[in-house]
């Protein structure tokens, strides 16, 4: 059967990786090569890179690092952060992405989406979102989580994946960074709109919680970026521990 | 050396990448020529099948394609290896290169679990139903990298290995004569795709 999925996220910027609590206060962590290497040793199952200034800065993506780790590292590959069009695609994707991540962008330009997925197949476009709840509802921000689009998140997850997003990121900023889990009702708001899969993002603080995140079978994928680079969390025994508990595991 | 077929389909960074990391002298082609002096050829692809179908006839390589499948391994990756059965039903009915019996079908269609998602994305464990070459360093059951819509079916006699989704035993790896094929990625399954590889192009 089909593995429930590990996801380190590095998120780098300058050449570095950083990773934020409720993306303020950036810390800078480790070279995005060597942490690939090691995640790839220890048994990590994709790897998504975000360009996390890209947003609001308007930086390039780093395409050198990219090069380096699609040249030496054999498992998909994700890559966001300042994805606006087709070029933007086109470039990260020859560097040895496998799948690109639109968030802003896709906010700014929703064509985009419909754009990449016909040129490049469904299976190369992520819809990533930064979702926090605004009067009870569950609100769409751009800019990594620091504008309030005033968009029904739900609302625009279904419209991504009709337009052609194969998979979705959704990060709650709500539970970002904070440690105290994945947020399980905002997942699942999503996974009873949408048939794609659905990699679930913010709020990993222990294994546990990532037990708990698969009782959630609309859920296919966790990613988790402090506490894998803190090796607070150890991919390998995550896996085990998964696995041990009946979660389908590639070990 | 080994030629992976450029028809401007897909991303060969990472095949190219791979082959390289292994050691394997690699060029990525679009002339007779190199076909013709390849020891092997990998034949990529990812898109959709009638498009794709179109371009690897703009190149006018298929009858070179199929002349030097005669001669010389040839392995087909996801939608290339989906090009080498007779026909597929993606959005409409196109003819496939033929080389192995089978046909290519919807499989949101086939699964009975409506609830089960598609594209079929991610890690899935290959198990391996007829003993091959290719799995020379392979161990059955390993975990390989799948992203794909549709599958080929009615193709038990070439079928080398499967994996299991809801009620489906998806074709995972054929091989009829000198053709293979993968409906997973060898180059983004990590070490087990690597192995595969390797054995590859040692045929």
């Amino acid at each position: 059967m089909l593995a429930k999925r590990i996801i380190p996220c590095l998120d780098v910027r300058d050449g570095r990786v950083v990773k934020g609590t409720n993306f303020r206060g950036l810390r800078d962590m480790a070279d995005p090569v060597e942490l690939a290497r090691f995640y790839n040793a220890s048994g990590a199952d994709e790897l998504v890179f975000y360009d996390i200034t890209a947003s609001a800065e308007g930086r390039g993506l780093f395409t050198d690092i990219l090069r380096r780790v699609a040249s030496e590292i054999f498992i998909p590959l994700t890559v966001g952060g300042g994805i606006r069009s087709l070029e933007d695609f086109d470039r990260v994707l020859k560097c040895g992405a496998d799948k690109v991540s639109v968030n802003s962008g896709a906010i700014a330009d929703p064509s985009v989406i419909a754009a990449a997925a016909k040129r490049y197949g469904d299976q190369c476009v992520v819809l990533s979102m930064d979702v926090k709840r605004v009067e009870g509802r569950f609100r769409l921000f751009a800019k990594g989580g620091r504008e309030d689009t005033g968009i029904d998140a739900m609302e625009w997850a279904v419209r991504g994946a009709g337009d052609g997003a194969g998979e979705i990121v959704l990060n709650s900023i709500d539970t970002d960074g904070v440690k105290n889990g994945f947020d399980l009702e905002m997942l699942d708001a999503l996974a009873a709109r949408v048939h794609v899969p659905i990699v679930a993002s913010g709020g990993a603080g222990n294994m546990e919680h990532f037990a708990e995140l698969f009782t959630h079978p609309g859920v296919d994928a966790g990613l988790a970026a402090s506490i894998f680079h803190s090796k607070q969390v150890d991919i390998r025994e995550l896996k085990d521990d998964l696995r041990g508990r009946g979660v389908e595991m590639r070990i | 050396m080994t030629a992976i077929v450029d028809y401007g389909v897909g991303n060969l960074f990472s095949l190219s990448s791979s082959l390289r990391f292994l050691g394997v002298e690699t060029e990525v082609v679009r002339e007779a020529e190199a076909l013709r002096r390849a020891e092997r050829i990998i034949l990529p692809g990812v898109g959709a099948f009638g498009d794709a179908r179109a371009k690897l006839d703009e190149t006018g390589l298929v009858p070179v394609l199929l002349e030097e499948a005669e001669r010389k391994p040839l392995l087909g990756i996801c939608l290339g290896m989906q090009l080498l059965f007779e026909r597929s039903f993606e959005y409409g009915e196109h003819p496939g290169l033929g080389l192995v019996p089978g046909e290519v079908a919807s499989l949101g269609e086939d699964l009975t679990d409506k609830t089960l998602k598609v594209p079929h994305m991610g890690w899935n464990s290959l198990e391996i139903v007829k003993d091959d070459p290719l799995f020379r360093y392979f161990r059955d059951g390993e975990y390989v990298y799948y992203v794909h819509s549709f599958y080929a079916r009615n193709c038990r006699e070439s079928t080398l290995g499967t994996s299991r989704y809801g009620d489906l035993a998806v074709t995972g790896a054929v091989r009829r004569g000198n053709v293979w094929g993968t409906q997973f990625h060898p180059e983004k399954s990590g070490d087990a795709g690597l192995r595969l590889l390797r054995a590859f192009a040692e045929l």
